[in-house]
């Protein structure tokens, strides 16, 4: 067998590219980054006839390749540099048969790169629909290309593309039309001066600042002695460009295509005159989020008991069949437990991923940018700040990358500094533990006053995300063109097989991401809780049983003080004592201290840690709830967990910045340490002010 | 006239773009002098705007709609 041929999917947002690629691929297929980029790599592999293979690249989406953005730019570096391993054998152009015109812009420049190039026409099931009728033939000789006619929904077209690939030898690379006439002048010097490169290639690099091998913009400037032009000239000549290659498409169109527009239906005049509606519009926006978190809230208690109660048993089973010692006692109480915490995510995260992609697969995701960017642009942020905004609530990670698209620095900025205050999938676990021990059961209306507490934290947390946003907007002096363009698609019944990988491929992506870090914590926890230095500790057993010698202990009372004592010395207790009098005053011994400073890494962390620190020298099969609940305040005397503390405890959640994950990508996507500094010191100075204030006046 | 002043419903074509403060990508997705143009619904205070341009579903802000000059063709 031969070397896998290279595959490139390319084509505009909205298309359905990422259906093919799941059609091509199913689930032979990965996720990565880009190296030293947060940019998605979604790689696959596919079986071609005749036993060939092909490795495919699905391309961020791009309009043109006249990249803005950084997902943009990773598509023309690879398209540029022939050396790059994954540099396509073949391109596969996907377009959406509504929008083929439009499409075509981006098909006509990568035929000017001189690729082999496949043409695939998605979404032909809508043709009949739309009244469109097209001459395939015309269009390949016009085009220089082959198209294959695919229908991802009906399954479609799809053997017809992976022939194509397979011959992929057979495939033109002659361009289909001739750019170069915008300018003949300068680009007969450019041809003059580089030889033996590529004119259009030489051109995207002047045009657009990127590197390609060891050619960039500067070094064709100097040595080549035409004149250099100015920007604006560029912008001119871009324009001119686009105008050609329109002027190209639309001739090639009014032979190749036909659109009976008697036979045309549209729904979606229809469903945009509610969605999109001046009243009915946020109406129906606002009870969508309504029922999604109630959906969240309700379908993922059920299995999150579940999970909670079978680590504990399985925690409890390792320790009787195992024989004792310090293995048994770090699986049992260091890794299971700690696992345990992050296997209970799971249901949550995956229920908002779902909506969250249903949202975006439907098309509704840009209408609710439409409604909501006047209101937006009030607090200093963009429409479609609201995207990363809701995605927030699954994670920030995530949702800061989903600020690229965002056009105006100051407001994609802004997001991002702000986008951590949303109520993200990390927060819920402690909200729910912490809900479940303090907050009484009842209902008012109908909702229970702990489904309503966690909507009133959402609410919060999108608060202080919007509030902050304002007084950023104030503050900060920065000087950016404000711009704002958004497709609006066609409407879709989300694919099951594209909703079920992405929720999927999240999922998996979240718990090994945030899986390894708890882990690593939960055994470096349990080893600082299990020893310690000196007389306290190592003899905890003579000391205890002395000072208590009089007060006649049954065996197991005895066990426990000793389990007890020696904690307090251990490693762990010796760190938590000593941040105890600044945290104190917020209602917290130093056992919740020291989940919050472990918890800094990662918000999760905090319930592994307390199951991690309680289950240390404990031999009871307890879930971590009712150990919370057995806690005593050590000063004050009763619960520990009670109203004042645990409304303390929600909030500094709420506001505080603990994610390291995030830090990193806030530096990332502003190049800079000084937003994620500035992120961490004034949420976290926040949160503990408003913890001090809240359990100063409740308790 | 502009195409801010374009009404709900109406179709104009596009006379010409300010190139300075239109950006490439608007360009891109088909907003050029000789295409037609349609206001399909407007957000609250008549911005952002909900346009169907060349066949291209897209919104943008008023702010950049006053430097695209077009002419009405129907009411």
């Amino acid at each position: 067998m031969g070397k896998q041929i290279n595959v490139a999917l390319i084509g505009n947002p909205n298309t359905g590219k990422t259906s093919v690629f799941n059609a091509l691929t199913g689930l032979n297929q990965k996720v990565g980054n880009y190296p030293g980029i947060t940019v998605e790599k979604k790689e696959g592999v596919c079986k071609l006839p005749r036993g060939v293979k092909a490795h495919i690249i699905d391309l961020p989406g791009t309009y043109s390749l006249n990249a803005s953005s950084l997902d943009e730019n990773v598509v023309i570096e690879l398209l540029l540099n022939k050396n790059d391993k994954d540099f396509p054998d073949v391109a596969v152009v996907v377009s959406d048969v509504e929008n083929l015109k439009r499409n075509l812009l981006l098909f006509t420049q990568i035929k000017d790169l001189e690729i082999p190039t496949i043409l695939v026409i998605n979404m032909s099931d809508r043709m009949a629909y739309k009244g469109i009728s097209l001459d395939i033939d015309y269009l390949e000789r016009e085009l220089n290309t082959k198209i294959a006619l695919v229908s991802t929904r009906k399954n479609k077209g799809i053997s017809e593309l992976k022939e194509l690939i397979a011959n992929y030898k057979e495939l033109s690379i002659e361009p289909c039309m001739n750019a170069s006439s915008i300018d003949e002048a300068y680009f007969s010097s450019l041809r003059k001066a580089f030889p033996n490169q590529l004119l259009y290639k030489l051109w995207l690099v002047i045009t657009q600042d990127v590197n390609f091998g060891k050619t960039d913009r500067k070094t064709i400037e100097d040595v080549t002695n035409f004149k250099t032009k100015t920007k604006a000239d560029l912008k001119r000549l871009q324009q001119k460009e686009t105008i050609k290659r329109y002027q190209f498409i639309n001739d090639t169109l009014k032979k190749g295509q036909t659109i009976d527009l008697k036979s045309a239906k549209d729904l979606r005049i229809k469903l945009d005159r509610i969605l999109t509606h001046k009243v009915w519009g946020y109406l129906i926006f606002g009870v969508i989020l309504l029922t999604i978190f109630q959906a969240i809230y309700d379908w993922s208690s059920v299995p999150m008991d579940f999970i909670d109660s079978a680590f504990a048993s399985f925690s409890e089973w390792t320790k009787s069949v195992l024989p004792e010692g310090a293995f048994t006692s770090l699986l049992a109480e260091g890794i299971i437990p700690g696992l345990g915490g992050i296997v209970i995510f799971i249901p949550q995260i995956a229920f908002l991923f779902l909506f969250i992609s249903i949202l975006e697969e439907s098309g509704y995701m840009s209408r609710v940018v439409f409604l909501m960017d006047r209101i937006m642009r009030r607090f200093g942020l963009s429409g479609k700040s609201v995207v990363p905004l809701i995605s927030g609530t699954a994670c920030a990670i995530p949702a800061i990358m989903a600020t690229r698209n965002i056009e105006s620095w100051k407001e994609r900025l802004i997001t991002i500094l702000v986008t951590p205050f949303t109520t993200c999938s990390a927060r819920l676990p402690v909200y729910l533990i912490i809900i479940a021990l303090v907050i009484p059961e009842g209902r008012f209306l109908g909702l229970s006053f702990q489904a309503l507490t966690l909507m009133l934290l959402y609410l919060i947390g999108f608060g202080a995300a919007v509030g902050s946003a304002w007084i950023l907007s104030k503050v900060l002096k920065i000087r950016s063109k404000t711009f704002f363009v958004i497709e609006m698609p066609n409407y879709k019944v989300p694919l099951a097989k594209n909703v079920a990988l992405t929720v999927l491929e999240k999922t998996k992506a979240f718990v090994f991401g945030a899986g390894k870090i708890i882990l690593a914590i939960s055994i470096v926890l349990w080893f600082l809780a299990s020893y310690g230095p000196g007389e306290e500790f190592n003899n905890a057993e003579q000391i205890v049983t002395e000072q208590f010698a009089s007060n006649n202990l049954s065996d197991e009372e005895l066990q426990q003080k000793i389990a007890s004592h020696k904690l307090e010395h251990s490693f762990i207790g010796i760190t938590g004592r000593a941040i105890e009098p600044a945290i104190r005053p917020l209602g917290y011994d130093w056992k919740i201290g020291i989940a919050i400073v472990s918890s800094f890494a990662a918000r999760e962390v905090f319930v592994g840690t307390l199951a991690t620190i309680y289950s240390v020298g404990s031999d009871e099969e307890e879930t971590i709830k009712n150990r919370m609940a057995g806690e005593v305040n050590p000063i004050l005397g009763g619960p520990l967990f009670n109203f004042a503390s645990g409304i303390s405890l929600l909030l500094f959640y709420a506001f505080a910045m603990q994610c390291m994950s995030t830090l990193a990508i806030v530096k990332r996507e502003t190049n800079s340490w000084k937003w994620p500094l500035y992120q961490l010191v004034v949420m976290s100075a926040f949160a503990y002010i408003v913890a001090l204030a809240a359990f100063q006046i409740l308790k | 006239m502009t195409l801010a002043d374009l009404k709900r419903g109406e179709q104009g074509i596009i006379k010409d773009v300010s190139s300075i403060h239109i950006p490439l990508k608007l360009l891109e997705m088909g907003c050029l002098p000789g295409n037609a143009v349609e206001l399909v619904q407007v957000a609250p205070f008549a911005d952002p705007m909900y346009l169907n341009i060349n066949g291209t579903h897209l919104a943008i802000r008023k702010e950049t709609a006053i430097h695209i000059i077009i002419e009405v063709v129907n009411g």
